[in-house]
């Protein structure tokens, strides 16, 4: 329960911050820029979780032990996308996914 | 029956002899092999005389009637149904004795002549070895007492002869002769194969005494007059099986128009001709009718009967037409074979059956066993003349009088007796069977009649051409006389063709198993008759062929088209060529060929392609490009969600 | 152990030395000849132990029977046991692996997992063979019927791939088939609140309701038809053995099309007789048609592996024509036609692949006289094609006669006339068989092919062991029949009594 802002507003945010990282995930073609619309939508759940656990059901904290969860997947999930950006680049000298289409029919 | 107990030996020996010559047809030479044959039919063949005389004149008549006597080898060899069953037993009575002494004395007469014909031949064992095969089952196929038994030995008895043949299967000829005989046979037997079913079910046995007994004709001949059992064409569904049987025997009797591969199995070696194709094996049919004789006599007051009187009348008369205009001498001999076998045919056809009615079935197997003697010296005389002169055709021949003074005397007999002429043999069965055809039906006796006529003119037509005629120069190969296994086989069985006629037959062999009397009227003007169309015959043929003449040529020529015909067979060759490869392989057998690779197989993978063809046109969905999978997943979510929401609502 | 389950776990122990033990061909084929002869033994011993049980008076339905359970929650049992019929087949099916190795002695490449493939694909028809259990039985199905894509995909000639797949997916397919009418009698095959089984000698005792029986009936004859040729789901045959190599052509064509026959008899009709009574007369006009219509292609045909896949068509069509008369006899027959074109199919696929492993050729009209060539092949060929059209003294003979017998035993014209026209095929077969022997057999010797090594001992002996099997079953067919009778009494009583 935090004074004055309503559940409402707090989830208006998250959805606006979700669809700016879906929009940025489809629009960009950068791998660098994609992974980090991915971590905007993650984020988002993240405060998702955490807001309606807090108006909901404020005594038990699973929601956020879940986003705390969220937070360290989140950091192991960019270090491996990271990576595998990497080697990408290594092998192709791009990080465009209009370049990389390796995975077609 | 004890006293019996030793008759599987009869044919357990050759198939022995077949089984041993085979595994060791590469180590055993010739003659060993032929020596040890010839020695195994020797035993048959005392076994058979034991046998039969054993059966005629001491066990088998019971109270002034011939019993049968049954030896039971396996009962339930195969069992279909409680009552129908393959069982291996074996039935001596009056005509299975009498074949057993046809069967192997023509069987050892051809093995000792083989041993001289067949000198030098790389494939001298092999054809020891066929030889036995066939014995034991042209014995197996006379002794059978069982209608399914002898349709296996009537199976065996004719892949003997497709083996024996095509024994030269190197020649195509000789291949497709083989071929032809054994299909053309197998198409007949498929019909018998069918008469016996029905047999079997109509008459709840495959035994030939259930069959023939009283008993069951009562039983059968009742569901017919009370209407049943279903009847077509005016004649009972029963009548219907034994014609079916029948036509099983027209099958391997060559009757018309069943007989063409007759004249291509000629393609044989000699004495296979003289063996299968003259004596044992295209009589079974005969032998077969007169197996069931009371069926064919009784059902439908003998309706399947007059079938068999009227093809073999018919085939006596066609196969004399072609034997006047052959010029390869084994052919004539194939068409009078053909026209003899019609002659028996049509004595069962016309008799009856007790007592003295049952004249034509005695004259018919007396004839039968007059025949195999004549006609089997015949092609013996022919393959001694042929190995002399190396040539079938009567055109190289000529004058042999000179060179072959054994085969010449030898040949004029067996002409005389297959012409009629008393006193040998063929005269004796020729005239009861005519006096059986006469007291039956004038027109089927007036054929028999004319047909002995033309066989008398194209014998001797034969004999001159042959033994007379022309002085051909035969240059530095001057034809010899046949080697002694040859002559001995020869006159042995001139020997038998001029005595058998005086075996009083019909004491021994009857319809009804009785024994009764009979004797030839000299004085009757049947007989007379007989004799003069035979002697006018016999008469037109020395006009014609003693001397070199342009007579054959100007009647040939008189006759016109009749005699092209008669010449080509009347085609029947021909159409059966256009039936089988025009309308059955191409107009049958390709479409439906056909159909199967392209429209069955083809609408499987027509499957297979669809399939393919769809994955194709879908796959590129999966462009590979991550952005797109987002897209999709996110339309459907958003999709999934709008439904939810809509539908809660 | 018991003696049954044995059969499928010998083979397991075979192919466990064949993959931890064996580097070459030598040892491989060594390998699995020794293991292939104590599975004879094993049959052997079956038989003895069969006919001494049987005899001491034991006339229950199944022998040896063993019930384990497998998966409790679905109730799928392993339950084994034998009777007459499945004795018999395990006989087959030993003797033509043991031809098989026979005929395969100089495999290459991969021999090691030849025998490998071989020994899997056999144990699944084993397993299939004694399996009492529905569950159990589709188990073995499937691994019989998965080594055969490999098999042919890797040995194969021609178009192997092509083949292979067709195979492969045709007979899936059918296998999808077989498993809804399988979940279709486990589901509906026990009214009245039972638990669900998918063991047949329970299953039999239950009544499955009528309308369902309609339904499923069709699928899972239709299935089994499948590998069983039945028209028009035949023609993987052709393509399949055309390309599959010798020993697996024989093994196919002996024992796995077999299965469609014997699953029919032991499955199909066991379990869902009023099905089989209702589908009757539609089935028989199939299977009639490819009797005669295998028969008829085969004589267009020229590729020796064609005329014999045809072939096979209409002799196992004959089967399925006796197994739809639905009597005694009948099924007597078909189940002796059965093993008899067993034998004399391998006969044949042995004969064409050593015939075709000298000349590199199939095509009849490029071969002739090969008699002078080849003497004992060439022989063995005339008396495989004899015992084919069903020569006396030969096992087709018998069996055939049992079957058209059987057939005419009918009260019921239809039925009469349908064999009628099956019996026709016998003249259709004379043709094709003789043509084939008369261009290939006979005639003038070809000279490309003089020289050609004649028969080894190793195919000498494949050859011995067939047909002294088709010339044993068709000159002492008591004996066999005592096995048959003794099974199709216990199968038939449902389909009659109803």
């Amino acid at each position: 329960m935090i004074e004055g802002v309503t559940l409402f507003e707090i989830m208006s945010l998250t959805t606006i911050l979700f669809f700016i990282g879906i929009y940025g995930f489809l629009t960009r073609t950068n791998l660098i820029a994609m992974l980090m619309s991915l971590e905007l939508m993650v984020n988002a759940e993240a405060i998702n979780f955490v807001a309606i656990n807090k108006y909901l059901s404020p005594t038990v904290m699973q929601g956020q032990i879940f986003s705390l969860f969220i937070i360290a997947l989140a950091a192991a999930e960019t270090a491996l996308a990271l990576a595998i950006i990497l080697h990408l680049y290594r092998l192709t000298k791009t990080v465009d996914v209009k370049e990389v289409k390796e995975l077609k029919y | 029956m004890n006293e019996f107990s030793y008759i599987y030996l009869i044919p357990l020996i050759p198939i022995l002899t077949f089984l041993f010559l085979g595994f060791t047809a590469k180590k055993i030479k010739e003659p060993v092999s032929g020596y040890i044959g010839t020695a195994s039919l020797a035993a048959v063949f005392a076994l058979s005389v034991y046998t039969a005389y054993k059966y005629f004149f001491e066990v088998g008549m019971v109270n002034g009637k011939y019993e049968p006597v049954l030896v039971m080898i396996k009962k339930g060899w195969v069992n279909f149904t409680d009552k129908l069953a393959i069982d291996l037993g074996i039935l001596l009575d009056p005509i299975s004795a009498m074949m057993l002494i046809v069967v192997s004395t023509i069987s050892l007469m051809v093995h000792i002549y083989s041993l001289g014909y067949m000198h030098s031949d790389t494939g001298f064992s092999r054809f020891y070895a066929y030889l036995s095969l066939f014995t034991f089952s042209m014995l197996g196929l006379v002794l059978s007492s069982n209608l399914f038994l002898i349709y296996i030995f009537w199976e065996l008895v004719g892949v003997s002869s497709f083996l024996l043949i095509g024994f030269y299967f190197e020649k195509p000829s000789a291949v497709a002769a083989s071929k032809k005989a054994f299909i053309v046979t197998r198409f007949a037997d498929m019909f018998f194969l069918i008469g016996i079913l029905m047999v079997g079910y109509f008459g709840q046995s495959f035994d030939f005494e259930t069959l023939n007994s009283e008993s069951t004709i009562h039983m059968i001949t009742g569901w017919i007059a009370n209407h049943q059992i279903f009847s077509f064409m005016g004649l009972s569904i029963f009548t219907w099986a034994l014609i079916l049987i029948y036509i099983g025997g027209m099958g391997k009797s060559a009757m018309f128009p069943l007989h063409i591969w007759l004249p291509d199995a000629m393609e044989g070696p000699t004495p296979v001709s003289a063996l299968i194709h003259a004596a044992t094996m295209v009589v079974a049919g005969v032998y077969l009718v007169a197996r069931l004789f009371p069926l064919f006599y009784h059902i439908d007051n003998g309706a399947a009967l007059g079938v068999v009187a009227v093809v073999g009348a018919f085939s006596a008369l066609f196969a004399a037409i072609i034997a006047f205009t052959q010029e390869d001498i084994k052919r004539v001999l194939a068409f009078s074979t053909m026209s003899q076998i019609g002659y028996m045919m049509m004595a069962l056809g016309v008799s009856g059956y007790e007592g003295h009615e049952g004249l034509g079935y005695m004259a018919g197997m007396f004839h039968l066993f007059t025949h195999a003697m004549f006609k089997a010296l015949l092609f013996l005389t022919a393959g001694a003349i042929i190995h002399a002169v190396h040539s079938n055709f009567m055109k190289d021949m000529g004058g042999l009088h000179k060179y072959m003074p054994i085969s010449r005397w030898v040949f004029l007999i067996a002409a005389l007796a297959i012409s009629g002429i008393p006193p040998f043999a063929g005269f004796f069965s020729k005239d009861e069977i005519l006096t059986a055809a006469f007291e039956y039906n004038k027109f089927i006796w007036f054929i028999g009649f004319l047909v002995a006529g033309m066989t008398a003119f194209y014998m001797f037509r034969l004999y001159f051409r042959i033994f007379h005629n022309k002085d051909t120069d035969y240059g530095d190969h001057k034809p010899h006389e046949a080697p002694f296994t040859m002559a001995f086989a020869l006159v042995f069985l001139g020997i038998m063709t001029i005595i058998a006629g005086f075996i009083p037959f019909s004491e021994l062999v009857s319809a009804d198993r009785m024994p009764f009397h009979s004797e030839i009227h000299w004085t009757s003007p049947l007989v007379i008759g007989s004799i003069l169309i035979a002697a006018s015959g016999i008469g037109i043929a020395y006009l014609m062929y003693y001397k070199e003449t342009d007579y054959p040529q100007k009647f040939a020529s008189g006759m016109g088209a009749g005699y092209k015909w008669a010449k080509n067979k009347f085609y029947m060759d021909e159409l059966y060529i256009f039936v089988t490869h025009k309308i059955i392989f191409d107009k049958i057998s390709k479409p439906i060929a056909w159909f199967d690779r392209n429209v069955i197989d083809g609408f499987m993978n027509l499957l297979g392609v669809t399939t393919e063809k769809a994955a194709e046109k879908i796959k590129f969905i999966q462009t590979g490009r991550m952005q797109d999978y987002a897209m999709y997943f996110v339309s459907g979510v958003i999709a999934i969600v709008m439904l939810i929401v809509y539908f809660r609502n | 152990m018991d003696i049954l389950t044995l059969f499928v776990v010998v083979p397991v122990i075979i192919t466990l030395v064949l993959v931890l033990f064996t580097k070459t061909l030598e040892q491989a084929r060594m390998v699995t000849l020794i293991g292939m002869l104590v599975q004879l033994g094993m049959s052997i011993n079956l038989i003895y132990k069969y006919l001494e049980t049987r005899n001491s008076g034991d006339h229950s339905i199944m022998l040896f029977q063993k019930n384990i359970p497998w998966f409790s929650e679905f109730n799928a049992h392993y339950h084994i046991g034998v009777d007459g019929v499945s004795v018999l087949m395990i006989l087959l099916t030993t003797l033509i692996v043991i031809a098989g190795t026979f005929v395969s002695w100089k495999i290459t490449p991969l021999s090691k997992e030849f025998f490998i493939s071989l020994i899997v694909l056999a144990t699944g028809v084993y397993g299939f063979f004694i399996s009492l259990d529905l569950f159990t039985m589709f188990v073995f199905y499937e691994i019989a019927v998965i080594p055969m894509y490999l098999l042919i995909g890797i040995w194969g000639s021609g178009p192997r791939e092509y083949a292979a797949m067709k195979l492969t997916l045709m007979l899936m397919g059918a296998s999808a088939l077989l498993l809804v009418a399988l979940l279709g009698i486990y589901f509906t095959g026990s009214a009245g609140g039972q638990t669900p089984t998918f063991d047949i000698l329970e299953l039999s005792q239950r009544e499955m309701p009528f309308e369902w029986q309609k339904i499923f009936y069709p699928l899972a004859f239709i299935g089994f038809g499948t590998i069983g040729a039945l028209f028009p789901f035949h023609t993987w045959s052709p393509d399949g053995h055309a390309s599959a190599p010798t020993a697996v052509s024989m093994l196919h064509a002996g024992v796995l099309m077999k299965l469609g026959g014997y699953g029919i008899f032991r499955f199909a009709m066991f379990l869902m007789p009023e099905g089989a009574l209702f589908w009757q007369d539609f089935f028989l006009i199939l299977a009639v048609t490819g009797v005669t219509y295998g028969a008829l292609s085969a004589i267009q045909q020229t590729d020796l592996k064609y005329i014999n896949a045809y072939s096979s068509v209409s002799h196992l069509g004959l089967v399925l024509f006796a197994l739809l008369m639905i009597n005694k006899t009948a099924w007597n027959g078909a189940m002796l036609q059965s093993l008899s074109h067993g034998f004399i199919t391998a006969l044949f696929f042995a004969l064409i692949g050593m015939i075709y492993g000298r000349t590199h050729v199939r095509d009849i009209t490029k071969m002739q006289g090969m008699m002078r060539i080849v003497p004992l092949l060439s022989v063995a060929y005339v008396v495989a094609a004899l015992a084919n059209l069903g020569l006396p003294g030969f096992s087709g003979f018998v069996a055939e006669m049992n079957i058209f017998v059987g057939g005419f035993l009918n009260n019921d014209l239809y039925k009469q006339a349908l064999t009628v026209f099956a019996v026709t095929s016998i003249v259709v077969t004379a043709v094709y068989m003789l043509r084939l022997t008369g261009r290939m057999v006979f005639g003038p010797t070809t000279k490309v092919y003089t020289g050609l090594p004649k028969a080894f001992w190793y195919e000498k002996v494949a050859i011995g062991i067939l047909v002294g099997f088709i010339t044993l079953i068709g000159t002492l067919p008591f004996w066999w029949l005592q096995f048959i009778e003794d099974s199709v009494n216990n199968f038939i009583q449902p389909l009659v009594s109803k």
